[in-house]
């Protein structure tokens, strides 16, 4: 590109426009459907359709483990999929703010396009827009994606029912951290990194190995309280967790308690939930297992019919006590 | 201190040999009031609240620093935010505190006020120095633990010379605010867990008036289950004693005269005075104002703000509850007019407010 900056011709429809989209976008996403450069994206997929946007914002846009280019391919992929679905295709639309360094743009596609073919996905249609300094707080990036639902029955939020084991992936809080932690006037020195990861190839092969997965779920923004609260609503269903067995790394715990922060309300964006009736339980954690994005995997509670709509965490002590669904946004405390 | 060590005091098994000593030893019901909102967060979170003998009654006292702050400070700082060139520096807590006809410093971002939720009051002085047209302020809400970390930002301010710096003081004093609650007779408090933070830097010693002067046990406490366990313990023990002397459970962060060099930089920047509390009123003595020599940095003077009585929201219990008076639950608001989305007092908008706590974790 002549700039190494991001203008605002760059956003005007015109050549430089076309330039940035064939030098920069098409080189790095190559597939012949997006290069057909129609106005819209032509494909054929069979059968129960899932689908899911997502418009990701984070700042910062770099951070140990992961960049807002990946983490827009995961996101939207790892939604798709948590209905029992292969995601095939996404959509991908930047708004960048005008100045963005070119450098660091064509980094975000790169990441995007790795992120692309680990998940073995396709980008077939986009858009970019470039908006005066200030408007935005660099870039931000939408994806939509779209996949073909595979299991049956479907997985879903509200299909807990009484009896059924609770699993998780693997460790809770590490994006969360990592991001806050990276934050302008934090600069938490940890050696936690974010999970940022496509879960999708996981998430298939557990649906086409266990009879009847009742819900997968991804604990993203408002981590795994909020996450089982909506589950235990839609259900309407208690969940009760052994909060020891729920896995957090020491360093997420010392961060945590360093900012004041609980890091069962931290966004993760490598992990799921899957709740399955007890019988299955030790089958899925085994396929977990040996898959490295599951290989922390652990029950960590059941689902009961004790509280309906209520997460109840049993503590180490035997004490028992909510887990409520978070309120805003996790703030730092005074003392 | 590693996180390995403080595992230690989450131990299971040590706890509920403490529990069965507790239980044991107990003779009759006791009223213990745990100063500090992070003991009452912790009291909570363990789950300690749901598995204590039922003979130990349970009281959150007025030891959260956004829960005491005025009804007139809140309003003061909502007034200074969206001034022009003002730009508000504050830890998280504050944000959501509703002041006059619901106000808080959430909406005021929302109209375009200019407010940085920071980490440290160091952070304050960066924003300061990167924005010499503006003047930045930052809410000194808090206690002993944070009044030298402020007290010492603005002596590098006035080394730095960074004019634009202002601190707007509203600190409180623990130690006359617990004097006051143990002098009414509605109270009925048979023992304190004292915050640990505290201690850290004023030590135990400024205690020593609650076994002398009223025969009530108080024990300076860590904030993990085995510390809270044990201070019960080492309270019920204390009980038997005519003046019992203040005891020192957490001496792995509290040493006897805490740390004279904090209080003599906190000295140094602010002597004490008398100061409002949301709920209890006018203490003596139990606030923090700038000493002469600090004056420019002081955000009242400097803004001319005036901070004096003005009416309590109507219903709202926070003072008694604040006081041990009354148990979050039992106010008519709680869970109803007043949740954590939408507070009518700070107890409920605080992480650390005990009426948030018994909606976040109470089962039933």
């Amino acid at each position: 590109m002549s700039s190494d900056k991001v203008l605002l011709d760059y956003g005007s429809g015109g050549r430089a426009s076309q330039r940035l989209i064939s030098e920069l976008f098409i080189k790095h996403f190559a597939n012949p459907e997006l290069e057909r450069l129609n106005d819209a994206a032509a494909f054929n997929i069979d059968g129960k359709i899932s689908m899911s946007t997502d418009s990701f914002t984070v700042d910062p846009i770099f951070f140990p483990g992961g960049d807002i280019g990946s983490l827009a391919v995961h996101g939207t992929v790892n939604d798709v999929a948590m209905l029992g679905a292969i995601p095939k295709y996404l959509t991908c639309a930047y708004i960048i703010e005008e100045g963005f360094p070119m450098a660091d743009l064509e980094k975000v596609v790169i990441s995007m396009s790795e992120a692309v073919k680990d998940a073995g996905v396709a980008i077939v249609t986009g858009d970019t827009k470039v908006v005066p300094k200030g408007a935005i707080d660099k870039i931000f990036i939408n994806t939509t994606g779209v996949g073909q639902i595979v299991a049956d029955p479907m997985p879903s939020g509200d299909r807990a029912t009484v009896g059924d084991a609770v699993l998780i992936s693997g460790t809770m809080g590490d994006h969360g951290l990592t991001v806050l932690g990276t934050r302008g006037g934090i600069s938490l020195e940890s050696n936690v990194m974010s999970d940022s990861a496509a879960l999708n190839h996981l998430l298939v092969k557990l649906v086409q190995e266990i009879p009847d997965v009742h819900v997968f779920r991804d604990p993203t923004r408002g981590g795994l309280a909020t996450t089982l609260n909506e589950i235990t609503t839609a259900s309407n269903v208690c969940c009760e967790l052994e909060e020891s067995s729920i896995p957090v790394k020491p360093e997420v715990v010392g961060g945590c308690s360093i900012l004041g922060l609980d890091p069962l309300y931290l966004a993760n964006e490598g992990k799921f939930l899957c709740i399955l009736p007890q019988k299955y339980a030790e089958q899925a954690l085994e396929i977990m297992r040996a898959d490295k994005h599951g290989k922390d995997a652990c029950q960590i509670g059941n689902i009961t019919d004790a509280n309906p709509g209520k997460v109840i965490l049993v503590t180490p002590l035997g004490g028992r006590r909510l887990l409520n669904m978070l309120e805003g946004e996790q703030l730092p405390r005074i003392c | 201190m590693s996180l390995k060590v403080l595992e230690q005091f989450k131990n299971p098994e040590l706890c509920k040999k403490l529990l069965d000593c507790l239980n044991k030893e107990i003779e009759k019901e006791i009223r213990f009031m745990e100063v500090c909102g992070t003991h009452t967060v912790a009291i909570f979170r363990s789950g300690l609240h749901s598995v204590l003998p039922e003979k130990v009654i349970h009281l959150s006292g007025p030891g959260c620093p956004v829960c005491v702050t005025h009804e007139s400070e809140v309003n003061a700082f909502l007034d200074l935010a969206g001034k022009d060139g003002v730009i508000i520096a504050t830890f998280g807590d504050l944000i959501k505190v509703p002041g006059k006809k619901g106000h808080c410093l959430k909406n005021a971002q929302a109209d375009g006020a200019r407010v940085e939720i920071i980490y440290s009051p160091f952070d304050a002085l960066e924003i300061a120095r990167k924005n010499p047209n503006d003047t930045v302020v930052f809410l000194g809400v808090g206690f002993e633990t944070t009044a030298p970390a402020i007290a010492a930002t603005v002596m590098m301010a006035k080394e730095q010379k960074i004019d634009n710096f202002k601190v707007l003081s509203f600190h409180k004093l623990v130690p006359p605010a617990l004097d006051v609650l143990i002098s009414d007779p509605e109270t009925m408090i048979d023992g304190f867990l004292l915050p640990g933070h505290v201690s850290t830097v004023i030590g135990i010693h400024p205690y020593d008036f609650i076994g002398a002067k009223y025969g009530t046990p108080a024990v300076v406490t860590g904030f993990e289950p085995v510390d809270i366990l044990q201070a019960l313990l080492q309270m019920v023990r204390s009980m038997k004693e005519e003046h019992p002397k203040v005891i020192n459970q957490y001496q792995r962060g509290v040493s006897e005269y805490g740390n004279p060099k904090a209080v003599e930089v906190m000295y140094q920047v602010f002597e004490s005075s008398d100061a409002l509390w949301r709920g209890i009123g006018l203490i003596p003595n139990s606030g923090l104002e700038f000493s002469d020599k600090y004056e420019s940095f002081d955000a009242k003077k400097v803004f001319d703000l005036k901070i004096g009585e003005c009416p309590s929201l109507p219903g709202c219990k926070c003072g008694d509850v604040l006081k041990g008076k009354m148990t979050p639950e039992k106010c008519p608001l709680f869970g109803k007019a007043c949740t954590p989305a939408s507070p009518v007092g700070p107890c409920m908008v605080s992480t650390e407010g005990s009426c948030a706590a018994y909606f976040k974790y109470k089962v039933d």
